[in-house]
């Protein structure tokens, strides 16, 4: 009887410890790119920091370094992140090499459905192996590389009148690859206020994603595929198709002819920098910028409109956007549960959406108020039902090298072919998933 | 008992310690100051080398250390020196090395030669030349960036103005034949100083008696500068090339910051390569073989350099 007492009493005793531990504030430390987003989710968290006790910090790093840095993070086995919102191509590696901590069972005991997430978000951020229900992540933040332009250029009579007079055609959102390449060259070197502006700021970036980023926005619209049949690796004639080699001719013909001069290495910033400073008529960027081009005094408001990256064969966009993961090597991954948890709210969903910052949530998106809510929500709805990923394969970062290396070898450097360059870019990518054991 | 320096030592050694180790022979003492040197030597250096010549056998990836590792044999190094792209990227780091050496030198010597002449703000000039040296590569391969903008750039408005040409008809950055070029003259511009210092160094050791008795043999003097001035330099400007060679050989930072390596692969140095293999791709094992190949590489080149500097510096 009295080691029963004494078991009872030790087993209330660990009870009441383990309790006062899940209870205990956290300083919870939630690790992401640095950009307009961020900012959103720093307000939004202020929220969940008064509703559960814990405390907020935030590591965001500068894109062009953030794969690196949170990848060796990751690969190193820190704990500087609890939380961590990655690319979507990281899921694989995220997944396969343990970074992640699996949500199956934390979703089951929640209540939360990816029902309740858009389809596209839940299949590129939170499965693998993909389309498998094994969830890694909750979207977090919905995106793709959409179009911003002049509009008060595109809407100017002499600018129109001259557009119609160079090609025959009235001066309007392009509605394919081509015409937009067409608008983007009669701007191009044209004087516009006393001030020579150039056709459309493009991404040309060989350091980290930024040209392959591109590239695909163009190979995608033209019936682009890595793999003849999904899961077999076979990219031989996918990859250097005719469609792939023609788009591609095609981004470089963009890049010599429509671009304004010294942007042989430019990715986001370049872009934004371009356009906010008058340069370019039309730039590619990703939609989680768009909040911030249209409050911009300068060139935001009703000097400003969107589109959706346009179509040519097909529609499609280059996917963009992260899920948001439990960093395995975390010592506070109750208290990070906690914040999915309160994240993955409708409510707090919604207001993620007011902040600036794109929810996935159904009852953000499929809300009748949603595609009136701001002028690029329209477009962002359009751009997530076509949208394409690069691989996201534990050796995602290899496959990406790979082809940066190629696109700009080809592209800014002007070397060989397209075909050549697409060849070379299979060869690459046999070699990796034969070194994966996957081939 | 005579003061020698060992005396004077030994007199210095606190008691405590003297006692402690009393009955020491010399070589035990010795090892006993070496050894934490060598333990620190052979931990932080050889260590890591004899671990990566290992590595640089196998196929092990530093991201996937629960992923089977298999010893590949040579086929690393085979994968390397058949690649024609590293072969690109080793001749961008030669034509990358040779270039800056070669401006370095003829531009550090004549500038110390000039510095080495006696005039008023000579100081003055001394610390304005070596200002670009003191910057942090970082910092120099950004506002270079700027100066080379073709839009904005001063670099281009300056050729422009000299050549008559439109200052946006070139990019020293993103054209293929003039982007190795940008580089060279950044490097150039930073380092030359570095170069200039050493010569000047040179120029200040040879005793004026030498021109003098030079003078009274009436020699010319181009004939003393090609008989005193260059033989006597010699030894201090080919220490120049060493360093500058070494370090350029490893350049990383300022083409980075410059280039990223491009257009496409114009300009990515080897070590901008090996970083992209070692840690983006994290084929660790193929990395350290290409590791082990340009250190040989450096280590061979170095040593017979040296070999001929002792030979100049005998004569």
């Amino acid at each position: 009887m009295k080691h029963l007492k004494l078991a009872s009493a030790s087993a209330l005793s660990i009870a009441a410890a383990s309790f006062a531990s899940t209870a205990q504030a956290e300083d919870l430390t939630l690790c992401w790119a640095a950009w307009d987003p961020a900012n959103a989710l720093v307000e939004l968290s202020k929220e969940f920091e008064e509703q559960s006790g814990h405390s907020m910090s935030f590591e965001f790093i500068p894109w062009p370094n953030f794969a690196d840095r949170m990848l060796n993070e990751l690969n190193s086995g820190g704990k500087l992140c609890d939380l961590l919102i990655g690319d979507s191509q990281w899921i694989g590696g995220g997944a396969e090499n343990g970074h992640y901590v699996k949500l199956n069972d934390f979703f089951d005991a929640e209540g939360i459905s990816m029902d309740d997430f858009a389809e596209a978000t839940v299949y590129a951020y939170s499965t693998w192996p993909k389309g498998t229900p094994n969830y890694y992540a909750l979207p977090a933040m919905g995106d793709a590389n959409g179009w911003f332009y002049r509009k008060d250029w595109f809407a100017d009579p002499e600018i129109q009148a001259a557009y119609k007079e160079a090609t025959g055609q009235d001066l309007r959102e392009p509605q394919s690859q081509k015409e937009m390449l067409q608008i983007a060259q009669f701007f191009q070197g044209r004087e516009i206020d006393g001030k020579t502006v150039y056709g459309a700021s493009i991404f040309t970036e060989r350091g980290s994603e930024g040209i392959t980023m591109g590239v695909t926005s163009a190979l995608y619209p033209w019936g682009f595929k890595y793999e003849n049949t999904p899961g077999s690796y076979d990219m031989d004639g996918a990859v250097n198709s005719a469609e792939a080699v023609e788009a591609l001719e095609f981004y470089k013909e963009f890049y010599e002819t429509a671009t304004p001069p010294g942007y042989t290495n430019s990715y986001m910033g370049e872009s934004l920098d371009a356009f906010k400073s008058g340069q370019v008529a039309m730039a590619m960027n990703w939609f989680a910028f768009f909040p911030g081009l249209y409050a911009d005094p300068a060139t935001g408001g009703d000097k400003i409109d969107f589109f959706v990256n346009p179509p040519q064969n097909q529609a499609g966009s280059t996917l963009g956007g992260q899920g948001i993961s439990v960093v395995a090597y975390s010592n506070k991954q109750d208290a990070a549960l906690e914040y999915i948890k309160w994240f993955a709210d409708p409510e707090v969903q919604a207001k993620w959406w007011s902040l600036g910052g794109y929810s996935a949530h159904n009852s953000v998106l499929n809300d009748p108020g949603f595609k009136d809510s701001a002028p690029f929500a329209g477009d962002f709805l359009e751009a997530m039902g076509s949208v394409q990923d690069f691989w996201q394969e534990p050796a995602y970062a290899e496959l990406l090298l790979a082809m940066q290396k190629r696109l700009h070898d080809y592209i800014v450097a002007d070397q060989g072919t397209a075909q050549e360059a697409l060849d070379k870019l299979v060869e690459d990518w046999t070699e990796v998933f034969e070194d994966e054991g996957k081939l | 008992m005579t003061d020698t320096p060992a005396t004077r030592a030994a007199k210095a050694t606190p008691v405590r310690v003297a006692r402690k180790i009393k009955g020491l022979s010399d070589r035990a003492i010795a090892w006993i100051f070496v050894g934490p040197t060598i333990f620190l030597l052979l931990a932080i250096n050889i260590f890591p080398l004899i671990w990566t010549i290992n590595l640089s056998f196998t196929n092990f990836r530093a991201n996937r250390p629960n992923r089977e590792v298999d010893y590949v044999g040579l086929r690393n190094y085979e994968r390397i020196l058949t690649d024609s792209d590293i072969w690109l990227n080793m001749q961008a780091t030669a034509h990358f090395l040779f270039w800056t050496i070669f401006f370095q030198v003829l531009i550090g010597f004549t500038l110390a030669y000039l510095i080495n002449k006696k005039f008023k703000g000579n100081d003055l000039w001394t610390t304005i030349i070596v200002l670009p040296m003191m910057l942090s590569p970082a910092v120099v391969g950004n506002f270079w960036k700027f100066l080379y903008q073709p839009q904005i750039g001063l670099f281009n408005y300056i050729v422009a103005f000299l050549s008559g040409k439109d200052p946006s008809s070139f990019e020293m950055l993103g054209s293929v034949q003039l982007a190795p070029w940008s580089i060279v003259i950044v490097d150039t511009w930073m380092w030359t100083p570095f170069v200039m210092l050493i010569c000047l160094a040179g120029l200040r050791s040879i005793p004026d008696y030498i021109y003098e008795a030079a003078e009274v043999d009436r020699a010319s003097k181009l004939r003393q500068f090609f008989t005193i001035t260059i033989p006597m330099v010699l030894p201090f400007l080919m220490l120049a090339v060493l360093f500058r060679g070494i370090e350029n050989f490893k350049m990383f930072d300022l083409v980075v910051q410059l280039t990223g390596g491009g257009p496409g692969s114009t300009t990515e140095l080897t070590s901008i390569n090996l970083k992209r293999e070692a840690f983006e791709k994290w084929r660790t094992g193929y990395a350290s073989a290409y590791a082990i190949i340009l250190f040989v590489t450096v280590f061979g080149l170095a040593s017979i350099y040296v070999k001929a500097l002792n030979k100049v510096k005998e004569r």
